[in-house]
């Protein structure tokens, strides 16, 4: 889970999500506490959807 | 009067036998044994194998340190004026030897040491920093390009004349950066560099990028609501006080933090060690960085097995490749032996 996605790709990262921004990649301090958490749920999830997806090569999980 | 060259070999281009002969013991014969009858003719009589030093390569394994110094020990009664070891090719244990004998002889005896590996043999990543290593094919259909090639580079060593561009064409690069001095200051060679890309032609690099190695995709986890999945993060996260002082920058270590009774990253609990990004956000709340807050919801949930009960940390801030690897190298590990399934890797 990164902000750079060109990094993940180029250090050879094969499931990558990207995220919202460098100093806060799961979070943003302009949103409420419970918007911010509801984010990071969201791409946390995306997370373990992508683990639990099968892929040949280094895909980025945009959807 | 020709230089004198002894030639280490293993226990297979001896002509001995091959892997059930591998833990013979150091044997030395006078003049050319194998391979050394295609390298002899390549010095130009300008040099001259006078020994030959076998070892099986089990043995050498078994007995670095002790093999090390018995080649050592025939440099210096010897009178040898160089060491030409191999080539071994992609051989790991044989190339490793090759590396060794060569490094423990360049350091103990301050004379001209060669071998030749094919860049995927162990023996390169362990030696190349230490010793001048010639690129080889991975098998000794390559002999006839590799021998011309070490005889070249251990000549010009010994002539202590400069070595030409095809000697540094196929010798391995040490990794090791030297000051220049150029009549054009640096924006001059890029500008000139950019102008030869724009138009096609051929440009040398003065600083090549690193190369990072690729893995297979591993396959997905089947059943996530039983699968232990662990937080790794190069973001910097650690316990208040960063106890294992990780460097806010070129990080030499990692730190292994328990947090099996943390529900959620509390500000003044965690901060970020990272000195590359603005620290302000992570260290108001450290769940931005490492999600332990959701995942400990998603743990509760079901819908995992269970959040591994270490995480692990580290700053990627300028932090040399070399060192990543080696900290993900070891981190793995330990997930592994966890029996971990899956690992969530955040980073800045």
């Amino acid at each position: 889970m990164a902000t750079i996605v060109p990094i993940s790709v180029s250090v050879g990262a094969n499931r990558i999500i990207p995220t919202v921004s460098i100093p806060y990649p799961l979070g943003n301090p302009k949103l409420n506490p419970v918007e911010e958490k509801n984010l990071r749920r969201q791409l946390v999830e995306k997370a373990l959807k992508a683990l639990q997806t099968d892929v040949t090569e280094q895909t980025v999980f945009t959807e | 009067m020709s230089y004198r060259v002894l030639h280490y070999i293993n226990q297979f281009f001896a002509g001995i036998g091959g892997e059930e002969k591998a833990d013979i013991s150091p044997e030395i014969r006078d003049g050319l044994v194998g391979p050394g009858q295609a390298l002899n003719p390549a010095l130009n009589g300008e040099a001259e194998i006078i020994k030959t030093f076998i070892c099986g390569d089990n043995y050498f394994a078994n007995n670095i340190d002790a093999v090390c110094a018995q080649v050592v020990a025939l440099v210096k009664e010897a009178k040898i004026d160089a060491l030409i070891a191999g080539p071994a090719f992609n051989a790991g244990r044989y190339g490793t030897a090759c590396g060794a004998v060569c490094a423990a002889v360049a350091k103990e005896c301050n004379i001209p040491v060669i071998t030749a590996l094919y860049p995927e043999n162990p023996g390169v990543d362990l030696y190349r920093k230490l010793i001048p290593i010639v690129e080889s094919s991975d098998s000794a259909r390559g002999m006839g390009k590799a021998v011309p090639a070490m005889a070249s580079v251990i000549l010009k060593f010994l002539k202590k004349e400069e070595l030409c561009k095809s000697d540094h064409s196929c010798l391995m690069e040490k990794g090791i950066r030297i000051n220049m001095f150029y009549d054009e200051n640096g924006a001059e060679r890029a500008v000139a560099m950019l102008v030869k890309k724009l138009k096609g032609e051929e440009f040398t690099t003065e600083y090549k990028m690193p190369v990072f190695d690729r893995v297979e995709p591993r396959p997905a986890v089947k059943d996530m609501s039983k699968a232990t999945i662990a937080i790794v993060t190069s973001g910097g996260i650690v316990p208040k006080g960063n106890p294992d002082h990780i460097a806010a920058s070129s990080a030499q270590n990692y730190g292994e933090y328990d947090f099996a009774n943390v529900k959620d990253l509390l500000q003044n609990e965690y901060i970020t060690a990272h000195g590359g990004y603005d620290q302000t956000y992570a260290n108001e709340d450290p769940d931005r960085v490492l999600p332990v807050d959701v995942l400990r919801d998603i743990e509760k949930e079901g819908k995992i097995g269970k959040l591994h009960n270490k995480f692990y940390t580290t700053v990627g801030n300028g932090t040399a490749v070399a060192n990543a690897l080696a900290f993900g190298k070891e981190i793995g590990q330990k997930l592994r032996d966890a029996n971990v399934q899956a690992v969530i890797l955040t980073s800045t």
